[in-house]
């Protein structure tokens, strides 16, 4: 991958993540191109995923003797004046003697020196926005497969307890032990196994699954064909959400690319193990992201929601014994073959172990992915990292785990990332989405939100879920309406408990958390007329 | 998504494209929605003349048919405008604008989130999240995603539609 310097040949790396097409990658990568030929300099682009400094999208990184130096945000227009200043030169600080694209104001200096990365322990991210996600030399040849190799090398009751002692657990929002997941499929006799990814990613504030089956698809497979082996599975499905177009394209390339290969198929690198993988569309809807609702969308049904028990690990899809983990979970699992279960774990705190892929959204001036071992506290992770607000006004309040997480005020942000310690501080971790607000948030109006969300989204079979989320939307109404509205609290207290006592699953159960927190820790929102003066501080 | 300009055309096209799009997907495991996704990706929706060809074809009731087309959100049973904008309305969108973006651009096409203009031309929608919360306001416009929008850049944008 180096060039060396002779090598006539510029090598740029331009993202091809949909964050950065969003803000104008692709017309960058085109003008760059442009402008090479214009000056006579042989380029090679590279289109990568992205390195998760979104803010900085268009990102641009010249290969240099030293490693890559960075440009971003980079506008089409500013590429002529930096290739005329020598940034195709690739030489890190002028020593040609020529270059004057450092002084530009994107100039970065070598990306890998950026606090933002240099802090991070990068395990699912490690080849995200460096390699061409579908290239399978590029792959291998940054540690791809090696966990899969292993695996092969040992029984399946051996990778099983490896991924127990890695002490991994679900990243989709439950947090449950991948290991015993595993190990009740494995020790469930059938013919027909399965192992489902959930790449539903349907919560507010996350796109980490996003970002990983787009710049680094081949480890989201290799980490399915592991579970695979491990559980006595043939046949694995990628539940993917349809808004995810960009991923969809990704993952195609790479299936067909890991079959053509011999990574997939009938003879897994030439074990004699049989797995393939096939990519299921969703069709809008987040209730999907839950698992039984998942299952049913993937056997062509409305995505109502299953009782449980029969668990899916026993009775799964088509009621055949199935593993279904989030994409990041499996992400993580081809590493912990390659190094080791407790090497793993020696990363992260208590019971939260391994690394955690934080994702920085909403009223953020510095937004992005962070991947670094769980117990970072929360308020290092939006202030130091984050930097706090986009907007630079006061920050009010954090959302954390999605459109069913808490609302943590700004003065509460104190609080390591670990399940069992956001639990304790009545907030809930999840996906590792977390989005800020500043203080022009109307929090009665988020909690009305959280209740209209689930109203739309609701499956409809229970009806604490499907009737109590239209009547908590007229409540919260009434309340800033002025009507009654001692009454009326009194009654969205009693909806919220009967929501969630009364709920099938997390979609309603779960669904007065955002609404009780907002209730809780910003009292005065829920106050006539508060909505006026909120527009009108905006 | 597609736009799409036409219609289904007559009947006995509706039942070819029917069939073929049964045909290509009929081998795999619980077909329903992959036909669907592969009906509206031609014509750009689903028309309700389809549910009977396709509950036949797939041996399943009309009233399956109907069940899962009309829960799921991305299946339509009428044709849209010639455009589409659909705009982020999740929480890390909100966070930077997004309910006001919505306002302001009802007001200036004349239509309501979830129709149409009158005369055909955009349907606006709403879409919880695209996983690009951390660039928002974020929408999609004719099927591309674009971050940090306003209604500047959102005019630009179909401006060039328009010509
Ligand atoms: C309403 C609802 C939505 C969910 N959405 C997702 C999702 O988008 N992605 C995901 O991985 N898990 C989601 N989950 C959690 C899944 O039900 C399940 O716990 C998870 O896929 C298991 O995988 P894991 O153990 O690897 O996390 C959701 C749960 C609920 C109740
Ligand atoms: S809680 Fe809501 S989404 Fe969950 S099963 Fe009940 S109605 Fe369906
Ligand atoms: S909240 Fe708008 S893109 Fe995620």
């Amino acid at each position: 991958m180096t060039t060396s310097s002779t090598s006539p040949i510029t090598r740029v790396y331009v993202s091809r993540d949909s964050a950065a097409t969003s803000v104008g990658a692709n017309e960058v990568a085109d003008a760059l191109v442009l402008a090479a030929a214009a000056a006579g300099v042989d380029l090679h682009v590279v289109r990568t995923g992205t390195r998760g400094m979104l803010w900085l999208e268009p990102l641009v990184e010249v290969e240099t003797p030293a490693g890559r130096v960075g440009y971003g945000p980079v506008s089409p227009a500013d590429v002529d004046g930096l290739v005329a200043a020598g940034m195709l030169d690739g030489v890190l600080d002028g020593a040609g003697g020529h270059t004057t694209a450092r002084d530009h104001p994107s100039y970065l200096g070598l990306v890998e020196d950026l606090p933002w990365m240099r802090d991070q322990q990068r395990i699912c991210l490690a080849r995200v926005g460096v390699t061409d996600p579908v290239s399978t030399t590029d792959y291998e040849a940054h540690g791809g497969l090696a966990g899969l190799r292993h695996a092969l090398s040992l029984d399946p009751q051996q990778v099983v307890a490896e991924v127990t002692d890695s002490g991994l657990r679900g990243r989709g929002g439950a947090g449950f032990p991948a290991g015993i997941k595993w190990k009740t499929v494995a020790d469930t006799p059938g013919e027909l196994k399965f192992v489902c990814c959930n790449a539903d990613e349907g919560d507010s504030g996350t796109f980490a699954d996003r970002m990983v089956m787009e710049g680094d698809p081949f480890a989201l497979l290799e980490g399915m064909t592991i579970a695979g082996y491990a559980v006595g599975a043939s046949e694995g499905y990628i539940y993917l959400r349809s808004e995810y177009p960009d991923a969809a394209h990704a993952l195609k390339e790479a299936i067909d690319a890991a079959r053509a290969a011999g990574w997939l198929g009938a003879d897994v690198l030439g074990s004699g193990y049989t797995f393939d993988i096939h990519l299921r569309i969703g069709a809008g809807a987040y209730i999907c992201g839950e698992e039984t609702s998942m299952l049913e969308s993937l056997e062509g049904k409305r995505g109502m929601v299953r009782a449980k028990p029969p668990i899916p690990a026993i009775t799964g899809l088509f009621g055949k014994p199935t593993v279904v983990n989030n994409v990041l979970t499996l992400v993580s699992v081809p590493t912990i073959l390659a190094e080791g279960g407790t090497k793993y774990a020696e990363l992260g705190v208590d019971r939260s172990r391994g690394t955690q892929v934080f994702q920085l959204a909403g009223n953020i001036a510095r937004g992005g992915a962070f991947e670094t071992a769980f117990g970072i506290s929360l308020e290092k992770l939006v202030h130091e990292y984050g930097g706090g607000t986009r907007t630079g006004r006061p920050l009010r309040a954090v959302q954390v785990g999605g459109p069913l997480g808490q609302y943590i005020p700004a003065d509460k942000l104190d609080i390591p990332t670990d399940y069992e310690a956001f639990a304790a501080a009545d907030a809930m971790l999840g996906h590792g989405g977390i989005t800020v607000f500043d203080d022009t948030v109307d929090m009665a109006h988020m909690a009305r939100f959280a209740m209209e969300f689930c109203a739309e989204e609701s499956c409809g079979k229970c009806t604490p879920c499907r009737v109590g989320s239209i009547r908590g939307v007229e409540t919260i109404d009434k309340i800033v309406g002025g009507v009654d509205p001692d009454g009326n609290l009194a009654l969205l207290n009693d909806l919220c408990e009967l929501m969630t006592d009364g709920s099938l699953c997390a979609m309603g159960g779960l669904t007065p958390n955002p609404v009780r927190s907002a209730l809780l820790h910003f009292p005065e929102d829920f106050t006539p007329g508060v909505h006026d003066r909120k527009e009108a501080a905006r | 998504m597609t736009i799409t300009t036409g219609t289904a055309g007559n009947a006995g096209d509706l039942s070819d494209l029917v069939r073929s799009a049964v045909d290509a997907h009929r081998a795999e495991r619980g077909p329903l929605l992959v036909i669907l996704h592969e009906i509206q990706e031609r014509i750009g929706f689903v028309p309700p003349d389809a549910v009977p060809l396709i509950a036949r074809e797939l041996n399943l009731s009309r009233a399956d048919v109907h069940g899962v087309i009309t829960f799921y959100k991305d299946f339509r049973s009428e044709p849209v405008g010639r455009h589409s904008i659909e705009l982020c309305r999740a929480e890390a969108c909100q966070a930077v604008g997004a309910e006001a973006l919505v306002a302001e651009l009802e007001q200036e096409l004349g239509c309501k989130t979830g129709s149409t203009t009158s005369n055909g031309a955009i349907t606006l929608d709403q879409v919880f999240c695209f996983g690009n919360c951390a660039l928002g306001p974020t929408g999609r416009i004719d099927g591309r995603v674009h971050g940090r929008l306003d209604r500047d850049t959102i005019a630009e944008l179909l401006k060039e539609k328009s010509r």
